[in-house]
């Protein structure tokens, strides 16, 4: 019984090895530049003072959406799974063509988040003018003119 | 190890709102396949789709009344009219659409698969007696309809319109999802059919639950239906979203939320005695503070958001007096009355979509100053649907407004027949003042107004046609809606 824990405690001690050495060598190793900006106290990488109203880029809330949805689908899958190893073969027939159609639109959600550069970090999307269609071209060009 | 035996499952009955969900996906895909080509071809799938979904729906209409599912989905004759005035609203919406998003430069090609799925959630509210259904559509409808609210990016009035919409429908929803878990307490399932079973054989304790349950179930209705007192946000929400949104929101919003008062009631009919007298008064007053306070407006989108208000008041009145009297009064004049706002209300939307331009839009009542001059036909068709709305006849507008006031009559319900013929009277003012605006000759920024496309047209074509047909063959109509 305390045999089976006895692999738990290995990595526990060896993680702990090897996160100090990390730590501990590059401090010790490592080249000490100080500038103000590094002296602050450490905020996720964003500057800790400043105004609250900080604009960030929407991304961060795209892929965050994308990860939950994604999330619940893994969720759900997980649970059929386990009841898909012990059940009977009508179950594992009908199931496995219902599951067919659940992934289905999950396949067209993730491709049409890959096209529109949902997770694109450098990718800004915005209208195709050709969607305007030739007249409306036309007419801004006028414009422009004018 | 288990035993499992694949389920029975009726086909038919979900056929359409597969059609629709899945004419969304391929529309999807068009737009992912050709980023760079104009919406044509995501119109057209759309169209196919809606054509299709209706076929099967119209297949449907003959075939006898069964549910599926475990009962999370019915085939009735309600539900699948009422489903099918939704796929003729979106395929109505969508036809006007592209010519007013390319003049707000808004052609998103999401749009359409989009206002799909929205379709999608209404029908499922339309089709079905268990309350987790009703919720999950209320949510598929809603969530889209978020999106759609807030696609006029850089207008901060949009952006406004999505988020007062969001957070209000987010709201409703939780007072519905409370209501249905009360419900769920006092009968242990969630079809609509048990409580009247709960009610006689609980005891006081399961009454006072199902009550408090009805209630707030009522209260996220309301939301969504715009009943007095839940009725602010809709003018706002109205004003600030696309002209299209808007025309789809109310009518196919509306309608769903309508059938889902319809079931909710049929469910807690046991209980009438002590919630008609209360709906009643929110009939009274949703009929009143809507016509009021559209009197006062300038904007016509805020009075045509005030004129749905006043609508779903008319309509109130029309279901109370089913539930009033069920053996007398059908539920003939409830969806003849909605076919005939989906036209009126649909049409006067699509003909203000036509102020756009260049980007830009005005709504004011002066922005349509004009328009004889420019689009004499989208003119024309806008005072035909103001008389309708008024109830001139031979309008349909006369013959929905004439039935519910016969109906409330025969069912005992004289006081409500009073005020919604006063409120006929008052609504006449701010429709003639915008038939008004339309025939006045000068123009406030002269040249500066979308033409009308042939999408444009073909819509009000066929709401003129609509409004003037389903007054003038109305006996017909009656025997198709009684299945005769």
């Amino acid at each position: 019984m305390q045999g089976t824990y006895l692999g738990l405690l290995f990595l526990i001690v060896i993680a702990a090895i090897v996160c100090g050495a990390m730590v501990t060598l590059s401090w010790l190793l490592g080249p000490k530049k100080k500038t103000p900006y590094k002296e602050a106290p450490y905020e996720c990488g964003v500057t800790p003072v400043g105004d609250a109203r900080e604009r960030f880029p929407i991304k961060f809330y795209l892929v965050a959406i994308l990860f939950i949805l994604f999330d619940i689908e893994v969720v759900f899958l997980w649970s059929w799974m386990t009841a898909f190893k012990k059940a009977d073969t009508n179950f594992m027939v009908f199931s496995f063509f219902e599951l067919l159609g659940y992934m289905a639109t999950w396949v067209v959600g993730y491709v049409y988040a890959l096209h529109v550069g949902a997770i694109d970090w450098d990718e800004t999307t915005s209208l195709a003018p050709e969607k305007l269609g030739k007249k409306h071209n036309a007419d801004e060009q006028k414009e422009n003119v004018a | 190890m288990f035993d499992f035996s694949p389920p029975l499952i009726d086909w038919m009955t979900i056929a359409p709102l597969i059609a629709v969900a899945l004419t969304g996906l391929i529309a999807l895909m068009v737009e992912v396949m050709m980023p760079k080509r104009t919406n044509g071809g995501i119109i057209g799938v759309s169209l196919v789709g809606l054509a299709v979904a209706g076929g099967l729906l119209i297949n449907n209409l003959s075939m006898p009344n069964s549910e599926t599912f475990s009962g999370m989905a019915l085939r009735d004759h309600f539900g699948t009219l009422l489903q099918l005035l939704l796929v003729v609203t979106c395929g109505l919406s969508i036809l006007f659409s592209e010519g007013y998003l390319r003049e707000k430069r808004i052609p998103f090609g999401e749009f359409y698969p989009l206002l799909l799925w929205s379709t999608m959630g209404a029908m499922i509210m339309c089709m079905t007696r268990n309350l987790l259904m009703l919720f999950l559509g209320v949510e598929v409808l809603s969530i889209s309809l978020y999106v759609l609210a807030g696609m006029s990016r850089s207008e901060e009035r949009s952006e406004e319109s999505a988020m007062k919409y969001f957070l209000l429908g987010a709201f409703a929803s939780a007072f519905l999802l409370f209501g249905i878990s009360f419900v769920y307490g006092a009968t242990g399932t969630l079809q609509l059919a048990s409580i009247s079973e709960a009610w006689t054989s609980g005891g006081i304790s399961s009454q006072a639950l199902l009550l408090f349950g009805f209630g707030l179930i009522m209260v996220g209705l309301s939301f969504k239906s715009g009943f007095v007192p839940f009725h602010q946000w809709t003018p706002d929400v109205y004003q600030g979203a696309p002209t299209n949104v808007t025309a789809f929101m109310a009518v196919g919003s509306k309608v769903a939320a309508i059938a889902a008062v319809w079931r909710v009631f049929e469910g807690f009919q046991i209980m009438s005695d002590y919630w008609i007298p209360i709906m009643s008064w929110v009939a009274i007053l949703t009929m009143s503070v809507g016509n009021l306070i559209a009197l006062l407006q300038k904007d016509v989108k805020r009075i045509l958001g005030y004129s749905s208000i006043a609508h779903a008041g008319y309509i109130l009145v029309a279901i109370l007096a089913h539930y009033k009297n069920p053996q007398a009064v059908g539920f003939n004049t409830v969806f003849y009355y909605l076919l005939s706002y989906a036209l009126m209300t649909l049409g006067s939307f699509a003909v203000i979509s036509l102020t756009a331009h260049s980007g830009r839009e005005g709504t004011m009542l002066s922005d349509l100053n004009g328009m004889w001059k420019r689009a004499p036909f989208a003119a024309a068709s806008l005072i035909v649907f103001m008389a309708s709305l008024v109830g001139i006849p031979p309008t349909s507008g006369f013959v929905g407004k004439f039935l519910i006031f016969s109906d409330a009559l025969q069912a005992g319900l004289t006081p409500l027949a009073m005020v919604l013929a006063v409120n006929s009277i008052i609504s006449v003012y701010y429709y003639v003042g915008i038939a008004h605006a339309t025939v006045v000759a000068e123009e406030k920024r002269p040249g500066k107004s979308g033409r009308p496309t042939f999408g444009l047209n073909s819509t009000c074509l066929l709401c003129t046609v609509g409004v003037f047909g389903a007054a003038i063959f109305y006996s017909p109509l009656m025997n198709f809606l009684q299945g005769r």
